[in-house]
């Protein structure tokens, strides 16, 4: 079951690089890059099951955790064109 | 297997990929891939160190570059031949190279018979550390670990000195007071 689970999340790991290749606009490879880090936490965890070592999760948190990170900066990147914004200091006129 | 392919094609696409932004999300991709293939091997410390420097921070690093420099699209490389040919060629010779190594992973292969028996059997009575791993790295091999210390050293320094240039500077004079 364990191995299904991990051609299963290969599969959806090559569409979504596909989707990050070919992506037209901003946000689709955002979400392509996203979605890449999320299958990979996917595939860490069945991977450490796969193989009776289900110490592998704690390990996916982190890359869950460095995941928001990256597409937080990224976001935020094109929301306002710079990574310091501070939304207090915004001129008033 | 599929994923060293999935790492081939993200590699491939990095190299044909116009888009500078499109770049930066492809090398956060090829990071997430880089850190599977490491887990995959076993290599736990050295995944967790890929997602964190490769997907996590470089992308940050990245995108902070692509706001101070201007991007401009550059027009399409015409492929020459020549250098392309040459690479293929050293490429396959040194994959031809490879296949007179020993197998991958083997247990009686040379680089296990040379000083790693030594170091498993006399690293406590030697140095009196209980980690091998670290006693490999600071003792046995410490002047080399002292040399790459001494160059991430430098190169903070580098870092540092070239940062404060900038502030002294300043963009319009208000960050003189900042230092």
């Amino acid at each position: 079951m364990f191995a299904g689970a991990a051609a299963a999340i290969l599969v959806a790991l090559a569409l979504a690089i596909v989707r990050a290749i070919k992506g037209p606009t901003v946000f689709d490879r955002v979400l392509a890059g996203n979605t890449v880090g999320s299958l990979s936490i996917m595939l860490l965890a069945v991977f450490g099951f796969l193989t009776d070592r289900p110490e592998f999760l704690d390990v996916g948190l982190t890359y869950g955790f460095l995941n928001l990170i990256g597409t937080l900066a990224v976001l935020k990147f094109f929301r306002y064109g710079d990574l310091a914004y501070d939304a207090d200091s915004e001129p008033r006129s | 297997m599929a994923l060293l392919t999935l790492l081939a094609v993200v590699t491939v696409a990095i190299i044909m990929q116009r888009s500078l932004f499109g770049v930066v999300v492809l090398f956060s991709i090829y990071s997430f891939l880089m850190a599977s293939v490491m887990m995959v091997l076993d290599a736990v410390d050295v995944a967790m160190t890929e997602a964190s420097v490769g997907a996590g921070v470089s992308t940050v690093i990245f995108l902070a570059t692509l706001h101070l420099i201007k991007t401009t699209e550059m027009r399409q490389v015409n492929v020459k031949l020549a250098p392309m040919l040459l690479s293929v060629v050293t490429g396959g010779a040194l994959i031809w190279g490879s296949m007179i190594l020993p197998p991958f992973g083997r247990a009686s292969n040379p680089i296990h018979q040379h000083v790693a028996p030594h170091y498993l059997e006399n690293s406590i009575k030697e140095t009196t550390v209980p980690n091998v791993v670290t006693s490999v790295l600071a003792d046995y091999r410490g002047f080399d670990t002292l040399g790459e210390t001494t160059v991430i050293f430098t190169a903070g320094i580098g870092v540092l000195l070239l940062l404060r240039g900038a502030r002294r500077r300043g963009r319009n004079g208000e960050d003189r007071d900042a230092s």
